[in-house]
């Protein structure tokens, strides 16, 4: 873990608390600890909207054990088992890398080393000089039929290689942010180019 | 009960046991890890596994499956020590050989089981893992490499100690115990997790390196660093103590001890009174045994017996309070007391000065009202058995005191004895709690009792008690907290004022001529009169020996056998572990030995003779150990003195690592100290 400068103060905003009203209603009473997974993903979304960073800083961990009368320890554990929960600052965009069997199959070796060039970043887990980009390897995130994956924050950039990785980062850069999804332009996980089977039936059209 | 079978052994165990427990109870060993009796069930070191027939083929957790009628359980199989075998090697796999220099050595779980369950040399080949070292405070050290992961430590603080400040943090490889924040753990009872961590990644860290467990020779004793009357083991190497263990014993401090008793050790190694000391001339010079009784002995002379007095410090053993009793008796004189902090006990009934629910009975309550106590800190194994009993479920707890976080919830109705009355007459709303209760609990602790209205106190407390249903011919819910191992046995044996006798009060401030301290620090020493003459008799250069006269080197509990007296009134026997150093000797013989110099001897030449001298004084010392349940049998309260007054409780241990001699010449609790209750105080001010 690397050092990082820790923030003194955490509280929920008013957008937050307008969420958490609905979380914790959800569990019977004695029973709001449940409420843990949510509230750290809010926490960590609330971070990324005010700071640029979505990171959840301990006391914000503290704030959420004292709202859900746990011991703090308790919160720690939790946003620590979680890969999704960044315990460290993270650039504006947290490119989290896939590189289990089927996308690295599919190059996902070529996207990561495509990146490392356009960002500068040499290891895993460390942001761009620039502040934009961090560097995270996942493991799988479920999406195969669709290797090589790059998420970017809660987005999934689909069909990867080098070059459309190269032209998703600069887009970045400009402070664009291209449409998620396949960059193939495929529906989902249907084959490239439209259906290749059942193309014979005739299906009555979609209302 | 449920019928089940272990390797061909039929055993009847409860309902709701696990089938480790029932293999146990078939006289089969099951090796384990994470599973503790005490805490609760985790599952997750996969050794204790066994083969249950009919059920699906493959080995079982044993502390993790319940038993059912009819299991037929097998321990010995070849898929059990398989299955064992692997657990083993994979336990291995990334805990380092560094045994050689691992204190656990020769008392680690996994080495003994290594050996009994394991293979004879390991199949991996790659690189270990390491993980970063955690400092939690100045007891425990940590050797965080060597840890398996099993999280009895986690669990122990969080279930017993209260004090949930260890977890596991991130996951797989990378899952490491600790504090995640590096702070130092802020419980009375951390040493217990050296002693449940099965490996060598939590050990003592003032005895690190410090000696193997089979050089050690190991002596039965009790702790009386606080009053609970603790059951330890002392481990010592020639003349010095290295360590003291608890010992098992389900009615007092099951297996747990206290940080104080446990580490305070080394306090018997500084500041002691190894020779005898007169004062000559205005300064304290060394001197032979005859000197310091000739000087004693030529001031007595010339004094008559009304303006002498005795005063009987806090760790003091029964046999040598009661030889000063008699010695003082011989003298002529009536003046003597074991209060010494001035508490206002009332000695003339054993129920109203002692723990009535006992200790191991604070698990049958279901509503307690602490006043003027911070049990935390007086006795934390009494606190460890409210938590426990807390942690069972619906236990109102209140507390009339300084507000304090006692690591379960409970609600602070005031912090002085004002709000007594309102109890007492029922308009309070805790009254009504107490009053639908069936088994209530008052505990009196000494910060209720050492004020000048702590009589009137005393008595409110009992007056309360009676009025809310706690003394009743089968539950005795009247409980007094000591925090002196010395106080109950003193007040058993009546080392209180005699008739016409004058209490601490009296004897300070030129109340007596001649003051004879058994180890009596905690009294303000300036108060004592300009002209009286102090002979101190004890074990530490404490407070008492910086103003004495004559100074008569005494044995610290270590070093003779002695009975004490715990909070409850059981009566328990610590025995030697090694001798006093250089002319320090066993107090009850000192005391023997004056008697005889000044042609008053005390008639008993041998402990055994001392005892039965005791016996025959409060018959209770001839109970040892046990201590059976009573009810109240008369509700009548001590006497009732004068108002309280509104002013609030001030705690009776404001240092919970600092409270005698021992633990103040102690290094270790020094630092403990510094850690734990310096940044308090200095934020508090």
């Amino acid at each position: 873990m690397t050092e990082h400068a820790e923030p003194t103060a955490f509280a929920f905003d008013a957008e937050s608390e307008a969420k958490i009203t609905s979380i914790l209603a959800k569990y019977p009473a004695g029973k709001q600890a449940s409420a843990v997974l949510p509230l750290l993903d809010l926490a960590q979304r609330q971070m990324g909207r005010l700071t640029g960073s979505a990171w959840i800083p301990r006391v914000a961990m503290d704030t959420i054990a004292a709202r859900l009368d746990m011991a703090p320890i308790r919160v720690y554990e939790v946003a620590t088992f979680y890969f999704m929960f960044n315990m460290q600052p993270v650039g504006k965009y947290h490119l989290q890398l896939c590189t289990t069997t089927p996308c690295w199959l599919r190059g996902s070796d070529d996207v990561v080393a495509t990146c490392r060039k356009v960002t500068g970043i040499k290891g895993w887990k460390e942001t761009s000089a620039d502040g934009l980009f961090t560097m995270t390897e996942v493991e799988c995130v479920g999406a195969c039929v669709n290797a090589p994956i790059l998420q970017v924050n809660d987005d999934f950039f689909e069909d990867m290689d080098a070059e459309s990785t190269e032209k998703l980062l600069e887009a970045l850069k400009r402070g664009e942010y291209p449409k998620p999804g396949s960059v193939k332009g495929r529906q989902t996980s249907a084959p490239e180019g439209g259906p290749t089977t059942l193309t014979t039936l005739n299906f009555p059209a979609a209302e | 009960m449920v019928k089940v079978t272990v390797d061909g052994i039929v055993v009847d165990v409860p309902p709701g046991s696990n089938v480790l427990q029932a293999c146990e109870a078939a006289g089969k060993e099951v090796p384990r890890f994470c599973y503790h009796e005490r805490l609760s069930v985790a599952g997750n070191c996969r050794m204790c596994l066994v083969e249950i027939e009919k059920a699906p083929p493959k080995p079982f957790a044993s502390c993790a499956y319940p038993v059912n009628e009819g299991m037929v359980v097998h321990t010995d199989t070849p898929m059990v020590k398989k299955g064992r075998a692997g657990v083993m090697e994979f336990l291995l796999i990334n805990h380092p050989l560094d045994c050689p220099i691992c204190d656990q050595g020769g008392e680690c779980d996994l080495q003994d089981q290594a050996v009994g369950y394991g293979r004879d040399s390991s199949r991996y080949t790659e690189a270990k893992r390491a993980v970063k070292d955690k400092d939690l405070g100045p007891l425990v050290k940590t050797v965080m490499t060597r840890c398996i992961q099993c999280t009895r430590c986690i669990r122990f603080s969080a279930e017993v100690a209260g004090t949930p400040e260890l977890g596991a943090t991130a996951r797989g490889e990378t899952m490491e115990v600790g504090t995640y924040v590096q702070k130092a753990l802020t419980s009375e009872l951390s040493g217990n997790l050296i002693d449940i961590c099965p490996v060598g990644a939590l050990t003592s860290k003032p005895y690190a390196f410090v000696a193997r467990p089979w050089e050690l020779k190991k002596t039965d004793s009790i702790d009386v660093l606080d009053a609970v009357g603790t059951n330890i083991r002392i481990d010592a190497r020639g003349p010095e103590v290295l360590r003291v263990l608890p010992r098992l014993n389900e009615d007092v401090n099951e297996e747990w001890l206290a940080d104080k008793g446990r580490f305070a050790i080394d306090g018997l190694k500084r500041r002691r009174l190894d020779s005898v000391w007169v004062k000559r001339d205005g300064k304290l010079q060394k001197a032979a045994w005859t000197d310091a009784f000739e000087a004693i002995d030529a001031k007595l002379k010339g004094v008559s017996g009304d303006r002498i007095g005795a005063i009987a410090g806090d760790l003091a053993d029964a046999e040598s309070m009661l030889a000063l009793k008699e010695l003082m008796a011989a003298l002529g004189s009536a003046n003597i007391d074991c209060r010494v902090d001035g508490a206002a006990i009332d000695a003339s009934r054993r129920d109203f000065y002692t723990f009535n629910t006992s200790i191991a009975g604070i698990e049958e309550a279901d509503a307690i009202l602490i006043i003027g106590s911070n049990p935390r800190r007086e006795a934390p194994l009494v606190n460890a058995r409210i938590l426990k009993r807390s942690r069972a479920g619906r236990l109102p707890v209140a507390v009339v005191g300084p507000a304090a976080d006692l690591t379960y919830a409970a609600q602070n109705l005031g912090d002085g004895p004002a709000v007594l009355a309102s109890l007492i007459d029922g308009t309070h709303p805790f009254a009504a709690t107490l009053m639908a209760a069936s088994k209530p609990m008052i505990i009196v602790g000494q910060g209720a009792l050492r004020r000048a209205d702590g009589a009137a106190v005393l008595a409110a407390a009992w007056k309360l008690a009676a009025e809310v249903g706690a003394l009743s011919d089968t539950w005795h819910g009247f409980n007094m907290l000591h925090t002196a191992a010395a106080r109950v046995g003193g007040l058993d044996l009546g080392f209180v004022p005699g008739k016409g006798g004058k209490d601490v009060g009296g004897m300070l401030g030129g109340g007596v001529d001649v003051l004879w301290l058994l180890g009596a620090d905690a009294l303000d020493t300036a108060r004592i009169g300009a002209n009286t003459f102090v002979i101190y008799q004890g074990h530490h250069g404490d407070a008492g020996a910086a103003r004495a006269d004559v100074i008569l080197p005494g044995a610290a509990y270590t070093e003779k056998d002695g009975t004490y007296v715990n909070t409850e009134g059981r009566v328990q026997r610590g025995q030697r572990a090694i001798y006093p150093p250089g002319e320090a000797r066993e107090d009850w013989k000192i005391l023997r030995a004056f008697s005889g110099y000044t042609g008053k001897p005390l008639p008993y030449d041998t402990i055994e003779a001392l005892r039965a001298r005791l016996e025959a004084v409060n018959p209770v010392f001839a109970r040892l150990d046990i201590l059976p349940r009573f009810g109240c049998t008369d509700a009548t309260g001590p006497a009732e003195a004068g108002a309280i007054s509104g002013a609030p409780f001030v705690e009776a241990v404001p240092n919970y690592y600092q409270t005698d001699p021992i633990s103040r010449a102690s290094p270790t609790m020094a630092e403990c100290t510094a850690t734990y209750v310096a940044p308090i105080q200095a934020a508090a001010e």
